[in-house]
């Protein structure tokens, strides 16, 4: 990039963390309030995405160096192996379950295997966005 | 909820209101680009900020402290003038002319400017 903006890169750094902390924020409400994996995904891939817009797509890609396409991979299998988890226990495909646990810090917390699911959305989405969005900005 | 909180809370409402209405008086009123766009980026940043803050004190005094309404106060005065910052360096850098009547321009001759108009 020729004419660097010095002040649209300082606020770009800082508002990167707010808009990750909001998405991961987003991602864990989603069993109670609005949000989940596909707005959380989402609102992190506009995160990148500002990063993308302050600075240079090599400089993103250097500071995290994960090759989108592959998150997409991993993402599906996290969704596949949690659906088909509950085949182990003998019941059917895509059977959730929930307990609650006594987590150190946390306190007394239900964990639901349905994060897990949603854990494979959110890496699908933001591996999609990321790839549609870098694969249009390297053509030239 | 008391009737203190009401009205304070329909102070800053209003504060807010007026402020957004002024910025857009402002939009439709001033001569050129960069003197809207001051209009635009001040007053409105101020008069969301306002409402969300008369937002904030209601759910608060209602028993619900929504740190998200805090969050979002924080980033768009972050954010609000950096956006007014880059459209207008972009309209400069673009060949925009000043108001005929500005008396002073001091970033002439020091930049590149590309110009689309013609």
């Amino acid at each position: 990039m020729k004419n660097k903006d010095i002040i649209l890169q300082t606020i770009a750094k800082v508002v990167f963390f707010i808009i990750i902390l909001f998405s991961i924020h987003i991602f864990f409400e989603g069993h109670y309030r609005p949000g989940g994996g596909f707005v959380g995904g989402l609102v992190t891939a506009g995160g990148l995405v500002l990063l993308l817009l302050a600075y240079d797509l090599k400089t993103v890609k250097k500071l995290m160096p994960i090759n989108f396409r592959i998150l997409i991979g991993i993402g599906l299998a996290v969704a596949l192996l949690t659906a088909s988890a509950a085949m182990l226990f003998d019941v059917p495909f895509f059977t959730h379950a929930f307990d609650y646990f006594d987590l150190p810090l946390l306190g007394e917390t239900s964990l639901h295997s349905a994060a897990l699911f949603d854990l494979g959305v959110y890496l699908v989405v933001v591996g999609t966005t990321m790839t549609i969005i870098q694969t249009i900005g390297e053509s030239e | 909820m008391t009737e203190t909180v009401k009205i304070i809370v329909v102070v800053f409402l209003l504060i807010g209101a007026f402020f957004s209405l002024v910025a857009a008086l402002g939009v439709v009123r001033l001569p050129d680009v960069y003197t809207r766009n001051h209009a635009a980026s001040k007053s409105a940043t101020l008069g969301v900020m306002v409402i969300l803050i008369g937002t904030f004190i209601y759910f608060y005094a209602a028993g619900h402290s929504n740190t998200r309404l805090l969050l979002a106060l924080v980033f768009i005065f972050l954010t609000s003038p950096v956006g007014g910052h880059l459209i207008n360096r972009a309209a400069y850098y673009s060949g925009v002319k000043l108001w005929d009547k500005s008396i002073r321009d001091d970033l002439k001759g020091k930049v590149k400017i590309r110009n689309f108009e013609k």
